[in-house]
């Protein structure tokens, strides 16, 4: 259990070195209380430990108590078409009192997204990648978002800044 | 894994005990009313985890996926009716809550997974064949969410032969 399946790929979203020692991969839902507040932290850890680590972010959207994860994920996989993908993740976690459908056409017009790009993507047109990022999710033992994997291994320890920063330069040690 | 739990848990290939419990104030729901397919029991401590995306509302995210398998899911706790009411109702819950209340946890008990000193049960899942038959069980570590790789590997597996794994690993 809580291997993560599968492994960092192509489709994936990574922002730092792609020979990091470290890769952090994150689950996220961009209306999540719990993953506003990692946010933050992890923006902190890749400024303090540039070049030892990488973030992915994948989609695990509970759009069950979420009502506007599914349309500020699709929003997001869009910017992602167009190459901007991180822009549009920090502009949702910075505003996530605001992730209603108007505030993401506001989003797109400040990011420069196409309507058409953004009417395609709250259609469905990115909904099969994110239902695949959601399953995986699973696959992998994600229990809930924030869920965090190291280095391919599900990290249940404490995500403060400290505790981040900690863990993420042992597992750069022993990698190196 | 994990090793904290007790070795009372009911292991695969043993029958899983019916029971009856209330579903809502005025529905009781039995075990052997879900026969015809597998049936997924998730004994979980308490309604109102503060986690976001906890146990029950990851598994209700889950749920077509469940189905899709065949299967059925069922909630069970130590806690009442109302207070189930109340906790589905808030999360949006799709599957039934049962209350393990009185007499106090009986069902956990019969499962082996009863917690006296908390008056809860453990965080254990079990999958059971069309036939009754438990074919997987797993006890979590109590603070620590099991996610759902487990159970949906147990379902998938249903095709072969009950094996000895999960509880104990």
């Amino acid at each position: 259990m809580s291997h993560l399946t599968p492994e960092v790929g192509p489709g994936d979203h990574v922002l730092g070195p792609a020979d990091a020692p470290v890769t952090l991969v994150e689950y996220g839902d961009y209306e999540c209380p719990y993953c506003g507040q990692e946010y933050p932290i992890l923006k902190e850890v890749l400024r303090r430990l540039g070049g030892q680590v990488r973030l992915v972010f994948r989609n695990f959207p509970i759009t069950e108590s979420h009502p506007h994860a599914a349309h500020a994920a699709a929003f997001a996989e869009a910017v992602a078409a167009i190459g901007r993908f991180w822009e549009a993740h920090d502009l949702l976690y910075e505003h996530q009192a605001t992730l209603d459908d108007a505030s993401l056409a506001g989003f797109a017009r400040v990011i420069g997204l196409p309507r058409a790009d953004l009417d395609d993507a709250l259609n469905g047109r990115h909904d099969a990648k994110i239902r695949q990022d959601f399953i995986g999710g699973i696959r992998s033992g994600v229990n809930g978002t924030p869920t965090l994997f190291i280095n391919g291994l599900r990290y249940d320890g404490p995500r403060d800044l400290a505790s981040l920063l900690d863990v993420v330069q042992q597992v750069a040690l022993r990698a190196a | 894994m994990d090793g904290m739990h007790s070795e009372t848990v009911l292991k695969p290939g043993e029958k899983a005990p019916d029971f009856t419990l209330p579903a809502t104030p005025d529905q009781e729901l039995s075990l052997s009313d879900l026969k015809g397919g597998p049936v997924i029991l998730a004994f979980y401590p308490a309604d109102w985890s503060p986690v976001c995306g906890d146990q029950m509302v990851l598994y209700n995210q889950i749920l077509p996926e469940f189905h899709r398998l065949g299967a059925q899911l069922v909630g069970l706790s130590t806690d009442g009716v109302w207070c189930h009411a109340a906790f589905a109702q808030a999360r949006g819950l799709h599957f039934p809550l049962l209350s393990d209340f009185e007499p106090k946890g009986a069902v956990a008990r019969s499962f082996g997974v009863y917690r006296p000193a908390e008056g809860t049960s453990e965080r254990a899942l079990f999958v059971i064949d069309a036939d009754g038959i438990i074919r997987w069980s797993y006890v979590s570590p109590l603070g620590l969410n099991p996610g759902a790789d487990g159970i949906l590997a147990a379902l998938e597996g249903l095709g072969a032969p009950a094996h000895h794994e999960g509880a104990v690993s």
